[in-house]
């Protein structure tokens, strides 16, 4: 097909031949044209204020605007995290580093076999996806609406299993400690558990 | 499978989904598939085991001459047949039907464990679930469940729930192994995987068991929830532990080794591999892990030195006359470095790898007989009669045991052991045991009836019973056998190749021979070399006990694996020792220079097994440390005469330039046996080996696998047994001058004058308690 084309000769076309557009250079306008433009500023000054003087004044955030992620629990305070590594799969941003461990009777941290001993989102590489979230099979990843994250090392970045635990809430034990009685891993998951109960206080 | 390449097979034409494929008569239709490259999904099917057609997955039409199977047949078990029209899935609607029917009862109890099981992400359920079974689920009932997990061995966990009771494991144990611990029980639904109540699964197979269930249903206890496959990067890597050879694959998770799986390589460990090659690998990141080089001050303390203020005090120490002792751990290429350094550096032949009972024969036999063994795992595949003389395979070398397993099983390869204690292998093998008193094996030897296609397989242990490998050799010569030596260390036969022997240079050179000199003084830009004929480890430890030398460069070995500790501590006090280990010994105690080496995983470099195949292995962490040759091409150019092996891949280019040597090799030791130990009474011959699982230092730290050890024991015939009047578990102190141990006795088939004890197991370190393993009179009584 390139044939048909005729090669273009050299100095065939020079810079100098392409024309250039004018570009009209006015003076300055009259007083009453300025004040014309400034009155859009004026007149903002009156109109409702959008921004807030952040940080003294904080305004929450979209209902589900992604920020910092949480590691949630159980009523009776058990992890949910079982450390199975999906979400750290699922990250495009491999910001995610889970080690599982099991758990045994003297030191459970969640329920049934698996726990994750090990956790640690870097937010340096997360973009706030949410793909993470999704992948959770048990709901322990969720995120929180929390975004003032900055900080001044990298190292401070990297967020452990304890900056990214959910609080204990009323009815809650800190784990380690024993599985409701007479329960499975089965109820958990279905959410039945829905305070601890006093067999399960050991002292730690 | 191997076929073997010298039979020819009658080839048969099938038609596969429209493909015609040719393949040897015998093929299962399974096998003929995949040559066409069309996967037909299975569970149960596996290569190296006989068809049960257990998990009918893998179900396909079949047609043959026109005659169709009424229903779909499962391939996996039929093999091929002339004129035979196979649809697999990818053309039949009706396999295709039964496959996922077959997949969705497999799913109807299986747990949804995914998230929590060890084998998500590279399970063949998950995969062949999704590649060829329904999306949807339309049983909506409650599962049967089991409790879970139950743990058949302290190694091995099983979940029940997850089985789907492929009898993989059950056939691995009882074709491969031999070790017939678990069964498939009840039936039905209920139908699991069990262990015989008391007896928990000890085998030292066990861990195969888990890389081919193809469920997460055998799990190892060591690996369990430490890491994704997504997480591991994986190295090939080949077995540090013994001399088998087994190709591996070592995964890592940051910097840290997490498992290792069995390789596949067909001429050596198929897919198999022991568990102490498989579960221990936690002594490369022990805790006491050496970091930097330490040098003993004027004080006598050893304190931390930097790299050239050590290699310069380890220069100024050897430059007065030094011995090396290299242990027989180090890989072909360090070996071969310790072997130049020796002769360019120090100018001596003294240098031994045997860091463990040997003697002035073996070293004769080893240059005339091993050095150049061509014997291979083929000949035993072909052997009409495997003779073992002071070896015992699956203690020693499991993967040899798993060869000679397979023959017998096959074809019933008739096994003759000479010994004094009758082990589990050589009742596994029906062999023919030949009872005899520890140290009087060479007379059984000489009165063998071999054929030129007979294989005598003599391990390390051979060396501890005066004329035994002259009279092996001597069975060769008049039989026509073929001869190998099997060590129990992977380095052994590398360093013999290597020339870190003292009668022999690389290449199986003699030191003796002028014109081996001149070959090797060529290759190594010097003008001569030592003509000396070099000290033994025994010659080297004595003579530096009467002064003789000043100084001793020692790599990774520990005296307690010799014949007389208590001498090889004093020398090692009293010489000037340079130590390069991974990790505090007993060496390093009275070094006075230390340096830190690479452990294997952290370098590059080649084991050759006792076949004198080239076990090749890659760096599978990355670290600081070097390599021994490394530092020894340091010492060497302080001392101003240097080897120039800086890298491990210059060494193998140097090691790959040498060539055979056509010469003439040292003639074959000829020594007489020593006349019978006579013992009356409380009197026993004492005979020993170690165990595959013991107190290894290679073992350190695995606690798993500790607890599949065998039990601690002491063997004693029955005779004797009546005589002490002990019963099976009554203690039994076994004693000479040096000292005693005490241990549950056994009775069982071993001969009567003889008592047996592992060599080095926990509670039974004979070389530390009673300064001898074998061959030696004790006293032995009831506690
Ligand atoms: S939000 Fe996205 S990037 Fe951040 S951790 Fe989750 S998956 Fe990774
Ligand atoms: S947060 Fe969820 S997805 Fe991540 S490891 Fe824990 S359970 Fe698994
Ligand atoms: S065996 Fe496979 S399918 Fe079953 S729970 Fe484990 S990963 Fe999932
Ligand atoms: S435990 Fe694994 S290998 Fe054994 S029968 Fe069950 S699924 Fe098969
Ligand atoms: S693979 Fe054929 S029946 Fe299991």
């Amino acid at each position: 097909m390139s044939e048909h084309i005729e090669p273009m000769k050299k100095k065939e076309i020079s810079v100098n031949d392409v024309e250039f557009a004018q570009i009209e250079q006015n003076g300055p306008k009259n007083l009453f044209t300025q004040m014309q433009g400034f009155w859009v500023t004026f007149a903002t000054m009156f109109k409702k204020v959008n921004t807030v003087n952040y940080p003294e004044v904080k305004e929450p955030t979209a209902e589900r605007f992604h920020g910092r992620h949480q590691l949630n629990r159980y009523d009776d305070g058990l992890e949910k995290c079982i450390g199975c590594e999906l979400c750290a799969w699922a990250c495009p941003a491999d910001a995610i580093f889970v080690e599982g461990a099991a758990n045994t009777d003297e030191h459970r941290m969640s329920p049934g076999e698996r726990y994750g001993r090990v956790y640690q989102i870097n937010y340096l590489r997360c973009i706030f996806c949410g793909l993470c979230i999704e992948a959770c099979p048990t709901r322990a990843l969720t995120m929180t609406n929390e975004y003032e994250l900055a900080d001044e090392t990298r190292a401070k970045l990297i967020f452990e299993k304890d900056d990214l635990l959910a609080p204990l809430r009323a009815g809650m034990l800190m784990p380690p400690h024993p599985m409701y009685p007479n329960t499975t891993d089965t109820n958990y998951y279905k959410n039945e558990i829905k305070s601890s109960h006093p067999s399960q206080e050991v002292s730690n | 499978m191997t076929p073997d390449t010298d039979v020819i097979v009658e080839q048969i034409t099938l038609v596969i989904d429209g493909f015609e494929v040719t393949v040897p008569k015998g093929t299962l239709v399974i096998r003929a598939a995949e040559k066409l490259g069309i996967q037909i999904p299975r569970f149960c099917d596996h290569p190296l085991l006989d068809p049960v057609g257990a998990c009918r997955q893998c179900l396909v039409d079949i047609e043959i001459n026109g005659r169709a199977f009424p229903k779909p047949q499962a391939s996996c078990t039929i093999p091929v047949e002339p004129g035979m029209i196979v649809k697999t899935q990818l053309t039949s609607p009706v396999a295709d039907k039964a496959q996922k029917g077959v997949m969705e009862l497999l799913l109807a109890n299986h747990p949804l464990d995914c998230p929590v099981c060890d084998k998500g992400g590279e399970c063949p359920l998950q995969n062949q679930a999704m590649s060829n079974g329904n999306p949807e689920m339309r049983l909506d009932g409650v599962k049967r469940t089991f409790e879970k997990p139950v743990a058949i061995s302290s190694s091995v966990l099983l979940d029940r729930e997850r089985c789907v009771l492929c009898a993989r494991c059950t056939r691995f144990s009882d074709q491969i192994a031999s070790d017939p611990f678990i069964t498939l029980n009840e039936r039905g639904a209920l139908q699991q995987v069990g262990i015989y109540e008391e007896d928990p699964f000890k085998s030292y197979f066990s861990g195969n068991t888990v890389q081919i269930c193809p469920v997460g249903a055998l799990t190892g206890t060591s690996y369990r929830f430490r890491a994704r496959p997504f997480d591991l990067v994986s190295t090939p890597s080949a077995c540090e532990h013994c001399a088998s050879g087994c190709d591996l694959r070592t995964d890592v998770r940051r910097g840290k080794t997490l498992r290792r799986l069995a390789g596949d390589d067909a001429e050596v460990n198929e897919e198999w591999n022991c568990d102490k090659g498989r579960w221990a690998f936690k002594y490369v990141t022990a805790t006491d892990r050496l970091t930097v080089p330490q040098v003993r001050n004027e004080n006598g303390e050893l304190v931390t030195a930097s790299w050239p203020e050590a290699i310069a005090a380890a220069a100024a120490g050897l430059s007065r006359g030094a011995a090396v002792l290299v242990g027989g751990r180090a890989t072909y290429e360090d070996a071969y470095g310790y072997s130049k350094f020796a002769r360019v550096a120090l100018g001596t032949n003294d240098i031994d790898f045997r860091s463990r009972t040997s003697s002035d024969e073996e070293r004769e036999f080893l240059a005339a007989r091993v050095v150049n063994s061509t014997t291979t795992y083929r000949d035993i595949d072909k052997a009409d009669q495997v003779l073992l003389v002071g070896f015992e395979p699956e203690e020693e070398s499991p993967i040899v045991f798993l060869r000679i397993n397979k023959q017998f099983k096959k074809r019933a390869l008739k096994v003759t052991s000479i010994g004094s204690k009758e082990s589990i292998a050589v009742e596994k093998l029906s062999a023919n045991f030949v009872c005899v008193q520890p140290g009087q094996e060479a007379a059984a030897v000489a009165t063998q009836e071999l054929t030129a296609k007979s294989v005598i397989l003599v391990g390390e242990r051979a060396a501890e019973s005066a004329g035994l490998l002259s009279a092996t050799a001597a069975l060769a010569d008049r039989t026509g056998a073929k001869l190998a030596w099997i060590p129990r260390r992977a380095g052994e036969r590398g360093a013999l190749a290597a020339g870190a022997i003292g009668n022999l240079l690389p290449g199986g050179r003699p030191v003796a021979d002028a014109a081996a000199r001149v070959d090797i003084a060529s290759l190594w830009n010097v003008d001569s070399l030592p003509s000396e004929i070099g000290r033994s480890a025994d010659q080297i430890v004595s003579d530096i006990n009467s002064g003789k030398i000043s100084a001793l460069l020692v790599g990774g070995v520990d005296p307690l694996d010799g014949p007389n500790p208590d001498a090889t501590v004093a020398a090692l006090e009293k010489a000037f020792v340079v130590s390069l280990e991974i990790a505090n010994s007993e060496v390093t105690k009275y070094a006075d220079v230390i340096l830190p080496v690479a452990a294997i995983t952290e370098k590059s470099g080649s084991f050759l097994n006792w076949e004198g195949r080239a076990r090749a292995f890659e760096t599978a962490v990355d670290s600081l440390n070097r390599s021994d040759l490394r530092i020894l091409s340091m010492i060497a150019d302080e001392l101003g005469h240097s080897i120039s092996l800086g890298t491990v891949a210059n060494a193998a280019k140097e090691i790959a330039s040498i060539g055979n040597w056509d010469g003439a090799t040292i003639s074959t030791p000829n020594v007489s046996a020593a006349s019978a130990h006579s013992v009356s009474g409380d009197q026993a011959v004492l005979t020993s080996w170690r165990r595959l699982l013991d107190l290894g230092t290679l073992q350190k730290g695995e606690e798993n696998l500790a607890g599949t050890a065998r039990r601690t024991v002491a063997v004693i015939s029955p005779k004797r047994a009546a005589a002490l009047g002990v019963v099976d578990g009554q203690l039994l102190k076994i004693s000479n001058s040096n000292g005693w141990v005490m241990l549950p006795a056994l009775v069982e088939n071993i001969h009567d004058d003889a008592v047996w004890a592992p060599r080095n197991s926990a509670g039974s370190q004979l070389l530390a308690n009673l300064g001898v393993a074998h061959n030696s009179v004790v006293t032995v009584v009831k506690a």
